[in-house]
């Protein structure tokens, strides 16, 4: 890896202070699970190497009896396994990342500003995945593990946070930090589809860092997460969902919110997959046909249309996991 | 007078016992010092640069930049302009620079232009393979095809595949080498050969092969992939001589070590099986393909194990690919040959609506020499996994099935020589009655030191702590390189001559001192006695004291008089696996192996060769698969986040039975590192079609490919 400067601030202001103004000039460092991998095979190459390990405010974990949460951006995955029944969700998409070095190694921030893990990316042929003449790899090349949904564009890697899902349909809200002080975003606004290779697939200014996510109350609230995944070991779901509903006296659904995982540029919300569940009791199919709205407007690539019907038996098993 | 020959069961004090590895504690507190832990004074690290293109020409390389980047001792061009490149990965330049990151930073700065030229690297659908990329067919047959399915009552058409996989070492493949002087080199490499891996690089380098120096304490994996010094073993000691001959230290990064260092062949074929109405089998007819890269490679052996069904076609065809080369792979041939026979058999008893073990019973006898052995492991097998209690026909989905997940049972079994290697051991009872025994062999698995220490033990009536054991260097006595399974027998062998030869000499030196003869003289127990007679004894080492200040060493040989040791086994597997039918994720349930390799010397390390195999079977059957990109001709799985391995927690519970006692101990050991590895993925394959009632054709089976088997069936489970 090309030498940079390593700076190691003990405050944000410091931090964003020691960002560059744009992408690729520095990249900050929190459990560096994945940024030493992006290093080591240049796919960045920054000047700088920030390190967040020593701003200690942002690695708490508080979770007040309002059943809300507050949790640090630098917080470990391990932090948040254990959340309680609300938080059922993110305590299982975090379970999901099954690698104790990586759970307590990564971070929460970490986990939603990872990089795709799209396999031309990863092999220098840029976010975008083109050759040196500028084809784009992924339509005609090895797409099994690329985009079902939201694939339209030239972005077609999927987002491979593990968390994300979850804090969206937790409605957690995350907190972000910069030269101008302190903003927030939905969590589902906080991922975006990049336009060109040079952005990111975040709504993060080059200078601002994540300081914590908001999960509002989650009282009442039954939530899940389910993965479709070869392997019990450390692997990536090829499909995963989360869900979060709340169910009224009669034990029908009042609110829910269905999000997956592992199927698009960011992680997608399915709306109306989640609004057939309004007013109607949970049952088997109830979730088969929430599962097939979720996939409605998919649309396979070459060699992908399996992962189709992968995300919408997630989405049906997280919805009778989250009742069960 | 000791024999050579093995002691008879009941008089056995080690042999075919439980015993422990005598390594295991070092291995696993991490003490012990692998290849890839050697680091020497003043080290550097090497790194070579390596082609993108999977087909190319060099037009130029420029590497000036790197030379004079701080750091940088040595650059030196390995395959400059006018080569043609056949494979991404092939190797332009080696460097070695003081740290790792330099190096890397170094390989960047040097300018390669290139010729770009068309490339082949997927063949599993033969109809797109150019022409020009096929090699000549080669074809087989014995009896009358034609006839024999004209009069078949059954006769089962369907296409089978295993895609290409690689070893994927756990500790990858290089060497620490270094020049001890202008004449002499030093390496410490990861090998399966310590005895031999010095002599291509003695060659190369124009020295004497004693002035090469091999070390190698253990090895991290090399399932057939480790027999050669390798170009980047002899590239880095020219690096290491042109950086004066500093030590340099050049393992393959993860991405290079799955790209190019050893593969296993693909196998695809289209088979037509034929069998009576009574479930006979009458006629098979394969047409086969397969690539290991750009070199030939010869057919696996269709039908496998079922060579006696009396009308056989076979044709094969090789493929070359611009994918890094094959390998020996743990078996070479046999486990996809195991896959596409006794799939199609399977098949065949599906369509008879017969029980397949009941099939294969009625049938055994087509296999030849071990019909018996193949029927006592099938019952034996059936009975571990429950077969009768758990087998339903195709499609029906066993016990415990529900609506979304489907369970199902499979079979299969296989053969393997495993002759011993020749083997040359010292054995050394010293004066104050201590044994050593040396060897120029490595551990690759077989549990060596403890499989030397017990023959010796057992051939001297010691204990096993009274045994040295000193292996890993190629200034011991020569023994074999550990492939084809040839490492037990060999070494067993050599160590039993030696011991006995040893302990003779030890009787004709204390005999006159007991008032008796050498012949009359027996070692049991610690003790030097009168055969018979436990009065007239000497302790060891009152006996070894008479020695004077000269041990005895004697030289143990393989082969040498009387066989010790023979060839050619059988083995069975059987599968017990849970398909979910809604995403196409199959688990492992239960897996049994049950298999004969002779005079087994250490039964714990034996099971576990059994063990290790069925987990590398479970790994290539659900996971393991090269991932070569039409497009831009390079692997995209060349880590081991997309390169799957099976964990732990993948693998289901596993039960080993080895055959042993009458009918086997008699023909001595026999070598076990590959048999187990070749039946899995025919077991679980064939589970998979039990559980779910069609067949997914090609390995591994992912979760992709269950859908499509099941879309295609109409999807129903």
């Amino acid at each position: 890896m090309h030498k940079f400067e390593y700076a190691s601030p003990t405050t944000k202001e410091q931090a964003v202070a020691l960002l560059g103004k744009s992408w690729g000039e520095t990249e900050a460092l929190a459990g560096g699970t994945d940024l030493l991998s992006l290093l080591k095979d240049y796919l960045v190459t920054p000047k700088r190497v920030v390190n967040l390990k020593g701003i200690k405010e942002l690695s708490s974990v508080l979770t007040p009896r309002d059943g809300s949460a507050r949790i640090g951006a630098l917080a470990s995955i391990e932090a948040v396994r254990d959340l309680g029944r609300g938080f059922a969700a993110l305590s299982q998409a975090a379970a999901g990342i099954t690698s104790p070095q990586i759970r307590n190694m990564g971070t929460v921030g970490g986990d939603l500003c990872q990089r795709p893990r799209c396999w031309y990316f990863r092999s220098g042929f840029g976010l975008l995945a083109k050759d040196e003449s500028g084809n784009a790899l992924v339509p005609n090349g090895d797409n099994r593990y690329h985009a079902i949904l939201g694939n339209d564009g030239e972005a077609k890697f999927v987002n491979p946070s593990s968390l994300a899902p979850a804090f969206i349909a937790l409605n957690a809200k995350i907190k972000i930090f910069g030269p101008a002080g302190e903003r927030e975003v939905e969590a589902a606004k906080f991922f975006v589809t990049p336009k060109s290779a040079s952005e990111r697939e975040y709504a993060l200014q080059p200078n601002e860092i994540v300081t914590m996510i908001h999960v509002p109350s989650t009282l009442g609230v039954r939530s899940a997460t389910y993965e479709v995944r070869q392997r019990e070991v450390l692997d990536w779901p090829l499909a995963a969902a989360s869900v979060a509903l709340t169910l009224d006296a009669s034990k029908k659904v009042k609110t829910a919110r269905i999000v997956l995982g592992h199927v698009a540029p960011v992680p997608w919300v399915a709306e109306e997959a989640a609004q057939s569940l309004i007013g109607k009791t949970i049952s088997e199919d109830a979730a088969a046909e929430a599962g097939r709205l979720a996939v409605a407007n998919a649309h396979a690539l070459s060699r992908n249309a399996y992962k189709i019907q992968l995300a919408s038996v997630a989405v049906k098993r997280a919805i009778l996991q989250a009742v069960s | 007078m000791a024999e050579y020959k093995w002691p008879e069961e009941g008089k056995r004090q080690h042999l075919g016992k439980r015993i422990s590895r005598l390594d295991g504690p070092v291995k696993v507190s991490g003490k012990a010092k692998y290849s890839y832990d050697i680091n020497r004074p003043g080290m550097l690290f090497g790194k070579i640069l390596r082609s993108p293109h999977a087909h190319a020409k060099v037009v130029s390389i420029d590497i000036s930049a790197a030379e004079k980047m701080p750091g940088v001792k040595a650059v030196k061009i390995i395959n400059g302009p006018g080569f043609e490149i056949q494979w991404a990965g092939q190797e332009l330049v080696a460097l070695a620079a003081v740290d790792e990151p330099t190096a890397e930073d170094a390989l960047r700065a040097i300018k390669v232009q290139y010729e770009k030229l068309p490339h082949l690297v997927n063949e599993a659908d033969l109809s797109k393979v150019p022409a020009s990329n096929l090699r000549p067919a080669s074809t087989n047959a014995t009896g009358d095809v034609a006839k024999a399915f004209q009069e078949a009552d059954v006769v089962v058409e369907g296409f089978y595949g295993n895609d290409v996989i690689t070893h994927c070492c756990l500790e990858s493949h290089g060497l620490v080498t270094e020049w001890t002087d202008s004449n002499n080199v030093m390496i410490h490499p990861s090998t399966q050969s310590v005895s031999t891996v010095h002599n291509d690089l003695a060659r190369e380098l124009k020295l004497p092969a004693g002035n090469i120096h091999t070390h190698m304490d253990h090895i991290g994996g090399g399932f057939g992939s480790k027999f050669q010094i390798d170009l980047w073993g002899i590239e880095m000691t020219k690096v290491s001589q042109m950086a004066g001959g500093k030590p340099v230290k050049y393992f393959l990064d993860r991405d290079a070590e799955v790209m190019i260092a050893g593969s296993r062949p693909s196998a695809y074929a289209k088979v037509k099986v034929a069998a009576k109405k009574d479930g006979t089998i009458t006629a098979w007819e394969s047409d086969a393909w397969g690539s290991g890269g750009m070199g030939n490679i010869g057919s696996p052996p269709y039908p496998y194990v079922w060579t006696r069904i009396p009308n056989i076609k076979t044709k094969f065809q090789a493929v070359n690919t611009n994918v890094g080369p094959q390998r020996a792979w743990r078996a070479p041939n046999h486990p996809q040959a195991a896959l596409i026979t006794m799939g199609a058999l399977e098949d065949l008893a599906a369509e008879l609506k017969m029980d397949p073990l009941e099939f294969f019973l009625k049938n055994i006898e087509l296999t030849g020499v071990r019909a018996n052995t193949y029927r006592d492991e099938l019952l034996k097998a059936a009975e571990m996994i429950e077969w009768k209690k758990n087998w339903r026909q195709r499609g029906e989905g066993g016990p415990g099935s529900t609506k979304t997940v489907k369970r199902g049972l499979g079979l299969s079994i296989h053969t393997w020589g495993g002759q011993p290697h020749n083997s040359d051991c010292d054995v050394i009872i010293n004066p104050d009655g201590s044994v050593e025994v040396k060897m120029g062999t490595q551990d690759l698995g077989v549990g060596t030191r403890t499989a030397l220490a017990i023959v010796a033990a057992e051939s001297l009536g010691l204990p096993l702590n009274a045994i040295k054991v000193t292996i890993g260097d190629n200034r011991l006595p020569v023994s074999g390189a550990s492939g084809g399974s040839t490492t037990i027998g060999g070494i067993s062998s050599s160590t039993r001559r030696g011991s006995i030869d040893a302990l003779n000499t030890l009787f004709e030196k204390v005999a006159p001192a007991m008032n008796t003869t050498p012949d009359k003289l027996e070692a049991v127990g610690g003790k030097i006695q009168v055969i018979g007679d436990a009065t007239k004894s000497l302790t060891w080492k009152q006996a070894c004291a008479k020695l004077g200040t000269q041990p005895i060493t004697a030289r143990g040989k393989q082969p040498g008089k009387e066989q010790l040791a023979s060839a050619g086994v059988g083995g069975v597997q059987m599968a017990d696996v849970s398909v979910d039918i809604e995403t196409g994720i199959v688990k492992m349930n239960k897996f049994v192996a049950v298999q004969d390799c002779g005079l087994i010397i250490d039964l714990k390390t034996a099971e576990s060769q059994v063990f290790g195999a069925m987990i590398m079977g479970v790994t290539y059957s659900l996971y393991e698969e090269k991932v070569m990109d039409d497009q831009t001709g390079r692997m995209l799985n060349a880590n081991m986040e997309f390169y799957r391995l099976a964990g732990l927690r993948d693998i289901g519970e596993f039960q080993v039975h080895m055959m042993t006692g009458k009918g086997y101990d008699e023909r001595g050991p026999i070598g076990l590192g590959e048999p187990p590895t070749n039946s899995p993925g025919a077991a679980i394959a064939n589970a998979v079609a039990n559980a779910i009632g069609v067949r997914v054709s090609t390995l591994p089976l992912t979760p992709d490919r269950v859908l499509a088997a099941l879309a295609k069936k109409g999807g129903k489970g």
